[in-house]
């Protein structure tokens, strides 16, 4: 298939203007000996054959599994309103908003975003988006170090094992030292706390699904003035109490609950939200709110001079292309669900996890790890390894959820189980039946 | 236009939620303390489903993309996106797919459609670039590099070489130095001379403190670096490593590859060279491709295949640099530049290039009697052109043509850069314009050109098009307004 336009005579009288004969001589720039030798690639084909291909492909994956799946990325319903609105042509096929004058559209909904998320949060600013919650941890964590220019970050081991993976990756060579350990109880903190400390990280929901009041630990952090970075589940920001109320300095998360599919694992959306005090240090693109010679109210990207296109070696982060799109998703999403659906969605999911965790305890040998409260998320420990419960639950068509001994070895029998909106009381049961049987 | 949140009246919805079919008991169950919950709910919008559709269907109409028009910005490549590959990424057998999916036991033979994917378009993007092993997982072009400069200090740990230094040409993308400089190493500026970064230049900078060099070619002024295999032979020499910015691979497909001008690690923008569209700035994806010696550094997982012909997600490299991004990268946007590369196929993917750079030396042609060429002679993909002359002669900068093309219809070029052209106005037409959109450019450029003589007043005052005039930027960093007041 081809989606050029050009006709041959298109191309002769192109050519022509230019004085040559042929379309290679365009490239005799490139030196002979560097030329590629080889180009075999496949041939081209037509558009029902691709599509046709990937759906083959498609059909390979799972595609009736009733899943319990979480751990930071949840099955929640799409309504189809957003998908309608980011597939216009004029949102999705757009760049980033360097011209403001036309691309007033995009600059609006991402400053009604930025809104939403400081809303949600109770902090005082939000950036345009980042690629994805462990992203935008690592930027909150860097943000940090800057401000405080200290070098060792706490990491509570219930922040999700897989941004801690990231954190670890990003921090390699920068000299920093990263202390991991279960701070859950701010009593943990005393003796890890000191005058080298940027910055405290913690996760609520955490990993295993528990809601936490952390005001403690945050006044502990604020003590040594270090910054505390909360991670967070956008859809129990609803109900929970917000960074801003615990104290935190900046609050990030995966914005994938919000309207976006689960997508093998993206695109997704990292967002992140400051007090005031770290505005200018906060990476990535920001809209701002202005006016033109006329006095009429118009949107524009801001504090650019943090930017790597003007900053360059010494810009607060690299980032350039963000999630735009998926920001766009979730403002949509977040004004669909409106000021008390968010909250009936939050509830209703909690009262689905709260049935679905009675239901598997009531099975003999099957126990709750935590105490509580929850959000749509628990561990259950299991008497075989979760892996082998898990595996033969496949078998009967239920993801039943993520055997913790991935990431935790000395919880090998541990289970965490999601339950969102989109999983009925019938298929509740199937899961608790099925688990039964299997054990 | 007013915003969601004024236009939001109490106890109007668009929420449609299943009701709970469990006993009331459960509800109580999940209710939590005082001291866990929030004081005040989310002051989010209540509204009607319907004003909330055409709240965004009229911001849609306020915004430009491909689907509308010419959008020539430079070094961006705003191509035109087909249709079906929208399609592709919304199955529901890879849209629903959960990422912790294959790491259950036996879950990869769950998703053997999405790793085949991800397995054949690495082979792929192997052939194009000449590459050994490809990741997916970066999540952007400039989350490629930051992959890339960690691989090189990957393999420089490894080796137990103490290097601190990259080398960067002033010609470079911002994201070079910013990549460069996040991940650790001091950046250096190499100069550039007719427009490409200078071999002898180079060579006196090189030293065993470099780590590597990072290169875009051809770089940001259209232009290819003739000199490369010198550059690249000196840099290996010195145990410094080559990267490749993919951001303009789309003018060499078929052509030549990165692997055979010596470079050593590459990153790709599937948005930009694969007609992956850009929504708004993002998403993109950044794969990164290295030779065999750097395989063993790439992030985990990686996808292998059995030798019963089924895949699997192999997290034993020891030698890994780790997680850079969660899963398994961008999926949906690797999906889209799948289906693209094998719609076009081998020849389609030459044919782009070909037509790209036909495209942009048309323009540097037949702009050429009104505007000052950066660098008269052969280009690739972009072409630059300066308003240098302008400013001096009528006082009109870059910025008023960038504006006064608005008024004619087209997305502006690339105005803020490349830094190292003054006044510069960057355009890269790209393949998917057909010569009656280039020409109808052509004549807008010349009618500006002559309008900067005749009457620069109006390019001051452009654009009158659009809904609001040139913005206040100034106002908006020095009184930041971030977020709508609550009512």
């Amino acid at each position: 298939m081809r989606f050029t336009p050009h006709t041959p005579e298109d191309r002769a009288a192109m050519l022509a203007a230019l004085g040559l004969g042929s379309v290679e001589e365009l490239f005799a720039v490139i030196p002979e000996p560097l030329r590629a030798k080889s180009w075999d690639l496949p041939a081209g084909m037509s558009e029902p054959e691709v599509s046709q291909y990937l759906a083959k492909l498609a059909g390979l994956n799972a595609q009736n599994l009733i899943s319990f799946l979480g751990g930071g990325f949840y099955d929640h319903h799409i309504p189809a309103a957003v998908d309608a609105l980011i597939s216009r042509g004029e949102f999705y096929t757009a760049y980033t908003p360097y011209q403001a004058e036309m691309s007033q559209g995009i600059l609006q909904s991402i400053f009604e975003y930025q809104s939403a998320i400081c809303r949600l949060t109770g902090l005082d600013a939000a950036n345009a988006s980042l690629y994805d919650g462990g992203t935008a941890l690592y930027e909150a964590a860097m943000m940090a170090v800057r401000k405080t220019r200290r070098k060792k970050l706490i990491v509570c081991t219930s922040v999700s094992p897989i941004y801690r993976i990231m954190l670890e990756t990003y921090t390699v060579n920068l000299h920093l030292e990263l202390v991991e350990a279960d701070v859950s109880d701010p009593a943990a903190l005393e003796g890890l706390l000191d005058n080298d400390t940027a910055g405290l990280i913690l996760q609520n929901p955490d990993f295993f699904g528990v809601l936490h009041d952390y005001t403690p630990h945050f006044a502990a952090v604020h003590g040594i003035k270090g910054l505390g970075i909360l991670g967070c589940n956008p859809i129990a920001l609803a109900v929970a109490k917000t960074p801003a109320e615990m104290g935190a300095d900046i609050a990030v998360g995966e914005g994938q609950p919000l309207g976006l599919p689960l997508s093998f694992g993206g695109p997704y959306l990292g967002f992140m939200a400051v007090s005031q005090a770290l505005l200018r240090t906060m990476p990535g693109r920001i809209v701002g709110r202005t006016h033109d010679a006329q006095g009429r109210t118009g949107y524009c990207l801001t504090l650019q001079t943090r930017e790597q296109h003007i900053r360059r070696e010494k810009a607060t982060s690299n980032i350039c292309s963000n999630e735009a799109l998926c920001a766009l998703a979730a403002v949509i999403f977040l004004g669909l669900m409106g000021k008390k659906g968010l909250v009936e969605l939050a509830e209703l999911n909690m009262t689905q996890a709260a049935y679905a965790r009675t239901r598997l305890t009531d099975i003999p040998g099957v126990e709750a790890v935590d105490q509580g409260p929850w959000f749509n998320e628990f561990r259950v420990r299991l008497p075989i390894d979760a892996r082998v419960a898990v595996s033969r639950m496949i078998d009967k068509g239920i993801a039943a959820g993520f055997p913790l001994g991935r990431y935790y070895p000395e919880q090998a029998n541990n289970l965490l189980v999601a339950v969102t909106e989109k999983r009925s009381k019938e298929e509740i049961g199937y899961l608790a039946e099925g688990l039964e049987a299997v054990l | 236009m007013k915003t969601i949140y004024e236009i939001s009246r109490p106890g109007r919805r668009a929420a449609s939620l299943p009701c709970s079919r469990v006993d009331e008991s459960f509800c109580q169950m999940s209710q939590l303390p005082p001291e866990l919950r929030r004081a005040q709910p989310a002051e989010l919008p209540e509204v009607a489903e319907v004003d909330l559709v055409r709240h965004y269907t009229l911001l849609s109409r306020m915004n430009f993309g491909v689907d509308v028009g010419t959008y020539p910005l430079g070094s961006c490549t705003m191509k035109y996106n087909p249709k079906f590959t929208e399609q592709a990424a919304r199955l529901p057998g890879f849209a629903g797919l959960h990422p912790l999916l294959p790491q259950l036991r036996r879950g990869g033979l769950l998703a053997q459609g999405a790793l085949r994917v991800i397995h054949e378009l690495e082979d792929l993007l192997k052939q194009i670039t000449g590459m050994d092993a490809f990741t997916m997982q970066p999540l952007a072009g400039a989350h490629g590099e930051l992959t890339g400069i960690m691989l090189m200090a990957a393999y420089h740990n490894d080796k137990g070489n103490q290097k601190s230094l990259v080398l960067v040409p002033d010609s470079a993308h911002g994201t070079n130095p910013a990549s460069a400089a996040i991940a650790g190493y001091e950046v250096v500026t190499v100069p550039s001379k007719g427009g490409v970064m200078d071999p002898v230049a180079f060579k006196e900078m090189l030293n065993d403190q470099v780590a590597g060099v990072m290169m875009t070619n051809p770089n940001t002024v259209g232009l290819f670096n003739p000199y490369i295999a010198e550059i690249a032979e000196a840099a290996h020499q010195a145990d410094a490593l080559m990267y490749y910015d993919g951001a303009n691979l789309n003018a060499i497909m078929g052509m030549a590859k990165p692997a055979d001008l010596g470079f050593d690690i590459v990153h790709l923008n599937l948005h930009k060279t694969f007609a992956t569209p850009h929504g708004g700035g993002g998403p993109g994806a950044g794969p990164v491709g290295v030779v065999e010696r750097l395989r063993d550094y790439l992030p985990i997982s990686r996808v292998e295949m059995r030798p019963d012909g089924t895949l699997f997600l192999n997290y034993d490299h020891p030698k890994s640099i780790g997680y850079v991004a969660p899963f398994y990268g961008n999926f949906g946007v690797c999906l889209k530049a799948f289906a693209y590369i094998l719609a076009l196929g081998g020849e389609g993917l030459k044919e782009v290039s070909q037509d790209a750079v036909l495209a942009a030396n048309y323009l540097r042609v037949k702009l050429g009697d009104k505007w000052q060429v950066a660098f008269d002679k052969t280009c690739m993909h972009e072409v630059v052109f300066s308003a240098e002359d302008k400013v001096a002669d009528h006082g009109v900068s870059a910025l008023d043509v960038a504006k006064a093309l608005i008024d004619a219809g087209f997305h502006p070029p690339t105005i803020y850069f490349p830094l190292v052209v003054k006044e510069a106005l960057m355009i890269e037409p790209t393949e998917t314009e057909s010569l009656e959109n280039l020409d109808a450019l052509v004549a807008a450029m010349g009618r500006i050109a002559d309008m900067a003589a005749s009457d620069p007043e109006a390019l001051h005052a452009a654009p009158v098009s659009t809904p609001v005039g040139r913005l206040d930027e100034v106002n908006a960093a020095r009184h930041p307004v971030l977020q709508e007041p609550e009512a």
